[in-house]
């Protein structure tokens, strides 16, 4: 993508705007120009699909700003008031509280498709730690999000999340004390998860930005692993992703406008329309389905430090993935065992965020423990290790020659 | 793009064109719950909704003010001196000519209600205020008669008239 394009406006005042900011080269280049493998199956589409969901939950998010109440005392009350008494309230609200579920769905079909198919894999390293930024951004965005609606969830899972910092030695109960801004959670702490709800989802647009420019350096990977040897592997990004994109956009938007037209409430929990009581925990917490997989390795591990180490290894552990994995192929289809092994990691995952949802005892914990154990394994042990020992399948010679045989 | 030539309408043409079509309509649909969701909500309506003022406390020459949307409501119970001083004027004098009994209800000229927002840039004049025995306002020197209309200074309109009617002889519903 390096050097000027071959874009050229049509229009003089175009010509002459371009002249001196190039960036309808830039759009150019990037997302019309742009060589894009011919292989790409809808697994590709969730990059564009989770930018649109970024554009939607900051809108909505903005707009149901102008309605909502950072204060203990009427929060929970400015919230019902945007169901009721707000012109479309109902429907911005539910579109928000949805949408962030759908984001992390998007997000987390997007991670696996990473995963399977080696998008982490040299040259692509930085992008991919790029994403693990986004994600960690994300997690913090949807807890400080669910905080605000100060209902009894709301407020025990800000509780009980803040408190994970007390784990740390020494100086745990001063961090949580200056997380809290006060003795427990609390007014100050309501209105500065406000502040900061507020202020990341742009730093998320900012990754995003280094995260699309760090894919246009190395190219987009494509299911068969092997790069574009030449433009007969790739199309132009438009029209042919440009359409793939949006069609499987609204495919999505037809399963969000699902959740939000017919079962709004499905996917929260009916404790968090009792306001926040501070003198009464309810008898169950748990975090919104999206956290359920990481709640579990918590609650798995007996130790309070441990605990908490192994919360946040599970997702820095994606970081390291370039490295861990040894394997000189990149995607999964050549790589009879590691699909295996991905399947079973996924098993894992889907089994953590049920086993979240349960309360940790008896056979639950015993679950949960050995879906943590493989969790981990399947990093830390399995990809190093199959590198070196896997017997991989024959790689064809480029992108095209499956299809089109010798003569691509 | 392959090139096709213009004399033909091909399919794709036809694609592109109903797509688009259906992409404006997706995107005014868009728009309208995100501009509507601006406009006052059912609680403020509900909050605008119209007052009872009871006048019988109201003295001779006494100018009460209440709130009805937000909005500061002057009612004066003008004593006769006030009403001929209001009613004598020549109305092409005016620099915005209305009759008295045009700003008052018929057969209760002794009331005159209003809106208290100077008609310049919005500051509440004061009552009983000024050369013409009605109100003056201090932001930038208006002067209101004993109608409430404007007689000096920028301002350019009377103060306004709100809706209003009495459901009986000592009480009226603002709004």
């Amino acid at each position: 993508m390096s050097g000027h394009s071959t874009y050229q406006p049509q229009s003089k005042v175009l010509q002459w705007f371009e002249k001196r900011l190039p960036v309808g080269g830039l759009f150019h280049s990037s997302f019309v120009a742009y060589p894009t493998p011919r292989n790409l199956n809808y697994l590709w589409t969730f990059g564009g699909i989770l930018s649109f969901m970024l554009g939607v939950q900051i809108v909505t998010g903005i707009v149901l700003a102008m309605h909502y109440t950072p204060h203990v005392d009427f929060a929970f009350r400015s919230i019902e008031t945007v169901m009721r008494d707000v012109n479309y309230g109902w429907l911005l609200r539910y579109l928000h509280a949805n949408g962030a579920s759908m984001f992390f769905l998007a997000v987390y079909i997007h991670m696996f498709r990473g995963i399977y198919y080696g998008s982490y894999k040299e040259p692509r390293e930085v992008l991919w730690i790029l994403g693990v930024i986004i994600y960690l951004l994300m997690m913090a965005t949807g807890f400080m999000g669910y905080v605000l609606v100060w209902g009894q969830m709301s407020f025990w899972a800000a509780t009980v999340i803040t408190n994970l910092f007390s784990a740390i030695p020494g100086v745990g109960d001063a961090i949580v004390t200056w997380l809290w801004g006060g003795y427990a959670v609390g007014n100050p702490t309501l209105n500065r998860f406000y502040s900061l709800h507020y202020l990341l989802p742009f730093a998320i647009a900012g990754v995003v930005v280094l995260h699309v420019w760090a894919l246009h350096v190395a190219g987009q990977n494509n299911p068969t692993g092997i790069e574009p040897k030449s433009n007969k592997d790739t199309v132009p990004f438009t029209p042919y992703a440009t359409i793939k994109d949006s069609f499987f956009l609204i495919v999505f938007c037809i399963l969000y406008a699902w959740f939000v037209f017919y079962i709004p409430g499905f996917l929260g929990h009916t404790d968090n329309y009792i306001p926040a009581n501070p003198a009464v925990t309810p008898s169950e917490i748990v975090p919104e389905w999206y956290y359920l997989p990481f709640y579990a390795i918590l609650r798995s591990i007996p130790d309070k430090l441990m605990g908490v180490i192994a919360l946040f290894a599970s997702i820095i552990v994606l970081a390291f993935l370039p490295w861990l994995d040894t394997s000189r192929v990149r995607s999964a289809r050549f790589r009879p065992l590691f699909k295996q092994f991905f399947w079973l990691w996924v098993i894992a995952c889907i089994g953590l965020g049920w086993l979240g949802s349960k309360q940790p005892e008896g056979i639950y914990v015993i679950m949960s423990r050995i879906f943590t154990a493989y969790y981990f394994a399947f990093f830390l042990i399995i990809m190093p290790l199959l590198g070196i020992f896997e017997k991989t399948k024959a790689l064809p010679n480029s992108i095209s020659e499956p299809v089109l045989g010798a003569k691509a | 793009m392959t090139t096709v030539s213009s004399a033909e309408h091909t399919r794709r043409d036809f694609l592109y064109i109903a797509t688009g079509a259906v992409g404006a309509v997706g995107a005014a649909a868009t728009l309208v719950p995100l501009i509507a969701q601006m406009n006052p909500d059912a609680s403020t309506i509900a909050a605008g909704a119209p007052v009872e003022v009871d006048l019988a406390p109201i003295a001779d020459g006494q100018i009460i003010k209440v709130f009805w949307r937000s909005k500061p409501i002057y009612i004066f119970h003008r004593t006769k001196k006030e009403i001929e001083e209001a009613q004598k004027v020549n109305v092409a004098d005016l620099p915005d000519p209305e009759a008295d009994s045009a700003r008052v209800k018929q057969g209760h000229d002794q009331w005159l209600v209003l809106i208290g927002i100077c008609t310049h840039l919005g500051c509440i004049p004061l009552a009983h205020q000024g050369e013409y025995d009605g109100w003056f306002c201090p932001c930038h020197g208006s002067q209101y008669d004993t109608s409430g209309r404007i007689r000096k200074g920028p301002a350019p309109k009377n103060l306004p008239i709100p809706p209003y009617k009495f459901v009986s002889d000592t009480k009226i519903q603002i709004g």
